[in-house]
């Protein structure tokens, strides 16, 4: 796929270099001080070759493996077979001896240090070497399901289960109320990581199934907690104020609202809910999203072959026999005929537009979901994505204390809202649909691809339109719970990419960059983790943390893995996402990824250029070959070579198929000069 | 639209109170399982190169500690998963009719995702009362309870009219015989009936001393209440958008 080399001369810096000085064949730097003094590329009009692609753009395709190595792995806890394409296992760690058998859950990330969350409390992991993964503490506190987030040296700890205790102890509660048992957030000292020390709980009504920690950027004196619940509101004797009526007969009902903790942070054992907004307020049947483009094509296609089709909530359906068959007879009964015939049909293709009117309408009582299983938090743009029972919401998080539902979405397609992720550039949202709630194999090759899967709406302002469905494209057996669920955004820079947990379905990563058209580029999966029945196991979330892919399995332990360079993805591609730092990582509380000025990173560009034959292969050859002799170079030849190309590159961008992706080469060749 | 939870009304189900004491979780671990009072940390060697885990022995130890789990059962637990067995079976029976019954398409696709989904969770729920030796109630693939399946216990009619939401024999003879839209409109409100009192039994068996501590079921009451809650939303929507009752 790679153009040969070139040699030197053939570069455009020699090019630049003859026509800018009319010089004999200069050595390098010479070529590249000369450029300095050419100032920008209306200077070397014959300059570089045509940057203008000869060729039409492809939008990314892959050939998979095929068959896919993921069907028929044989079962087995800690020795399942596997599969993986375009990625490495680097290590595979069992859990510490006390939680095995007992379910691991989500993830968080300080420092080198990997937090994961179990049913019987929380583990956490040293992964300065990636390759073996080392116990820090093994920390029990059993509550179910232990979600965990950090900021600063505070950790908190969700729990919602029946046997989460405020002594931690591990006898569960056995009294239906109790007021030994903690259902919300614990908040715990990490200052010294082998030590954790509790400081406070925040009881809630519903307990915590998840949370999110919303890092307000004009606040810095106080971090925030989303806190979502889904199980029943707990008894009023347990936990005074919490009642489940409705909010018609109490307004100050748990249910219909979510809660908001304000954690002080020099002051946290002072952290209390502050606020309890009613984000559903007033949410009546969204219109159900549209038609994906391929569905809309198949949809004209078969309409045009005679299918009856009918418009039910506010979307195009093809009819089917079973539901056609019935009509078609009635028609026919009534005019005393005994076969269908074509004027039967014709009327009933007349009356399906009334009949479908008939069937729309609004409704609803305005209530809206109960609660949230989860919300995202991306601070950077002031939205939030909450996933909740029935509905995908759009949230503006501008003052924390005080979310504003900005617009909804529903889909007949999804069963429970589950989570949520921004693309980087705050355009996309992806929502996950968690049917049948982890415990079920929703990955069969019975199980419709547009259930249980990931809905990709594109941002228009303040509305969400939806663009495609993504699922684990591999089929899973009945022994293995599969469905949507964690995941979080790779730093590719100029893509959406992501990766993901099914479950026992495994790891899947997939490009999303064209909304319309998401494309699985890599993956992990392991056989059953038994082979006689659905046990427990599979990956909760697997989250891209400084340069590997961490992802915490419910009976295996942590697993991490490395990307590998492929068609669909370059060393440069990998190297540039790994030169982004975090400090810490909660991926519910989605950080803005900004790139460090690398080669790599422009280098990364280049290959998207040519992946996408959005520019000339001549034009990639010179680039190349330049990036190469600048970086040969230091100090202010590099930068003069870095701001020359730059600039040239920048004027040639309305040529290319692609002049955002050819600016954002030269803004990050400009940047890389200029650090 | 939440159901009423009931909680201050009596408990249907009689709980046996189950000592459960410190068997659960860590106690019950076996060899190297911490044991003194929590909260506890242990600290592992944090800089010594990790030795090669065995996981031989590990594996032994799952298994042991699954087995162990199978012995602290509640009888609030079984009675939940026996009775939400024969509960979505008739949810199976109900959905089985739409197919034949002129059904409109979102009732199909609503169907469909019903059958899928409590198929799975009766396979599920079987199985947790199987291994734990306590009485299998056989549902086959159309939602018809075996006779005499796995209600025998004492203290516990489950006739199904005495479980929450459950429709009544003239209720479903009257789904049998409709046709077309009435189908639609007497499923959507009767299967709102019974998911309602599918969520009235999951608050019922939270209320219920001893009950829910096994973390399986705790989740999978939890899914099923907030499952069927969004389900009666959206069904509810559907209901409203139906044509009015002229044609009856």
């Amino acid at each position: 796929m790679s153009p040969n080399l070139p040699t030197p001369l053939r570069t455009f810096w020699a090019n630049a270099a003859r026509t800018c000085v009319r010089a004999r064949p200069l050595g390098l730097t010479a070529a590249l001080v000369a450029l300095s003094s050419c100032g920008g590329s209306s200077a070397m009009p014959g300059g570089m070759s045509s940057i203008a692609p000869s060729m039409a753009m492809r939008p990314l395709s892959v050939e998979a493996p095929s068959p896919d190595p993921r069907v028929g792995l044989r079962a087995g806890l800690f020795d399942a077979e596997e599969a993986a394409w375009n990625l490495r296992v680097v290590s595979k760690t069992p859990p510490p001896e006390a939680f095995v058998g007992k379910t691991n859950s989500d993830l968080a990330f300080k420092g080198n240090y990997a937090i994961q969350g179990n049913y019987d409390g929380v583990q956490i992991w040293d992964i300065t070497n990636p390759s073996a993964p080392t116990t820090v503490i093994t920390h029990l506190c059993p509550a179910s399901q232990s979600d965990v987030s950090v900021f600063g040296d505070l950790l908190f700890v969700s729990g919602e289960g029946m046997t989460g205790r405020l002594d931690c102890g591990a006898q569960g509660v056995q009294e239906a109320v109790s007021h030994d048992r903690l259902r919300g957030i614990r908040i715990f000292d990490i200052s010294d990581i082998r030590s954790p020390r509790h400081i406070t709980n925040v009881q809630t009504c519903r307990g915590s199934h998840t949370h999110t920690v919303l890092e307000d950027p004009n606040d810095q004196d106080n971090v925030y907690i989303y806190v979502s619940g889904s199980a029943p509101v707990r008894p009023a004797e347990e936990l005074a104020g919490c009642s489940d009526a409705s909010p018609n007969q109490d307004p100050n009902s748990a249910l219909f609202r979510i809660e908001v903790i304000r954690v002080p942070i020099a002051r946290p054992q002072d952290a209390a809910i502050v606020s309890s907004p009613r984000i559903f307020n007033d949410l009546v049947a969204p219109p159900t999203h549209g038609l994906a483009p391929d569905d809309i094509i198949a949809m004209d296609e078969a309409e045009a072959a005679g299918a009856f089709v009918a418009e039910f909530e506010g979307r195009r359906r093809i009819l089917g026999d079973r539901t056609t068959r019935p009509l078609l007879n009635g028609i026919m009964t009534a005019r005393g005929g005994t076969r269908v015939s074509a004027a039967d049909s014709a009327t009933l293709r007349a009356s399906i537009p009334a009949m479908a009117e008939s069937l729309m309408g609004g409704g609803g009582d305005g209530l809206g979901p109960t609660q949230c299983h989860d919300i995202t938090v991306y601070p950077a743009i002031g939205r939030a994505g909450g996933a909740c029972g029935g509905y995908g919401l759009l949230l503006d998080i501008t003052n924390p204390i005080d979310p504003k539902r900005l617009s909804a979405v529903s889909d007949s397609n999804f069963a429970y809202w589950h989570s949520a992720t921004f693309n980087n550039d705050g355009t996309k949202v992806l929502f996950t649909d968690e049917w049948g709630g982890g415990g079920g194999p929703k990955c069969r090759a019975s199980d419709p691809p547009e259930w249980g899967a990931n809905a990709i709406f594109t941002l228009d302002d303040q509305d969400m339109d939806f663009r495609s469905y993504y699922k684990l494209p591999a089929a899973q057996t009945s022994l293995e719970n599969c469905v949507a669920h964690n995941g979080s955004l790779i730093p590719i820079p100029g893509r959406d990419i992501m990766v993901q947990s099914w479950y026992q379905g495994g790891v899947s990563i997939f490009d999303w960059t064209d909304a319309n058209n998401p494309v699985e580029i890599a993956f992990h999966d392991r056989g059953p983790s038994d082979a006689n029945r659905m046990g427990a196991g599979g990956t909760w979330s697997v989250y891209w943390y400084n340069g590997v892919l961490v992802s915490s399995e419910i009976s295996r332990g942590l697993d991490i893995f490395e990307l590998l360079p492929s068609d669909a993805l370059s060393q440069n591609e990998i190297d540039a996402a790994k030169s982004v730092h975090f400090d810490h990582l909660n991926s519910q509380g989605q950080p803005q990824i900004v790139w460090p000025h690398t080669f790599a990173l422009a280098r990364a560009y280049v290959d998207q250029l040519e992946r996408s034959r959005a520019v000339s292969s001549a034009w990639v050859t010179e680039v190349r070959a330049g990036l190469t002799a600048a970086e040969a170079t230091s100090g202010s030849a590099r930068q003069s070579a870095l701001t020359g190309m730059a600039s040239q590159i920048r004027g040639q961008a309305g040529q290319s198929g692609d002049a955002a992706k050819v600016r954002m080469l030269a803004d990050a060749l400009r940047g890389l000069a200029g650090s | 639209m939440m159901s009423d939870p009931r909680r201050h009304l009596p408990l249907p189900y009689v709980a046996a109170a189950l000592l459960l004491s410190a068997l659960s979780t860590v106690a019950c671990a076996g060899a190297g399982g911490p044991t003194t009072p929590a909260p506890r940390s242990g600290a592992g060697a944090a800089n010594a190169p990790p030795p090669a885990p065995d996981l031989a022995r590990l594996e032994a130890l799952y298994r042991a500690r699954a087995d162990s789990a199978l012995q602290r059962v509640s009888d609030a637990d079984a009675h939940f998963m026996t009775g939400m067995i024969h509960h979505h079976a008739q949810a199976l029976v109900m959905s089985a009719w739409a197919a034949t019954h002129g059904a409109n398409a979102s009732v199909l696709t609503l169907t469909a995702r019903i059958t899928n989904a409590q198929k799975d969770e009766i396979a599920v729920m079987q199985r947790w009362l199987r291994e734990r030796d306590r009485p299998v109630p056989e549902v086959d693939a159309g939602g018809k309870m075996a006779p005499d399946s796995g209600m025998q216990m004492p203290d516990m009619d489950m006739s199904d009219t005495q479980m929450p939401g459950m429709l009544s024999p003239q209720q479903l003879l009257d789904l049998s015989r409709a046709r077309g839209v009435n189908y639609d409109r007497l499923f959507l409100t009767y299967m709102i009936q019974h998911h309602n009192g599918a969520v009235t039994m999951v608050h019922e068996l939270f209320a219920t001393d001893g009950a829910a501590q096994d973390d399986f079921v705790f989740k999978l009451a939890s899914d099923i209440q907030v499952d069927q809650a969004t389900e009666v939303a959206r069904m509810q929507q559907m209901l409203d958008g139906l044509p009015s009752n002229h044609d009856r």
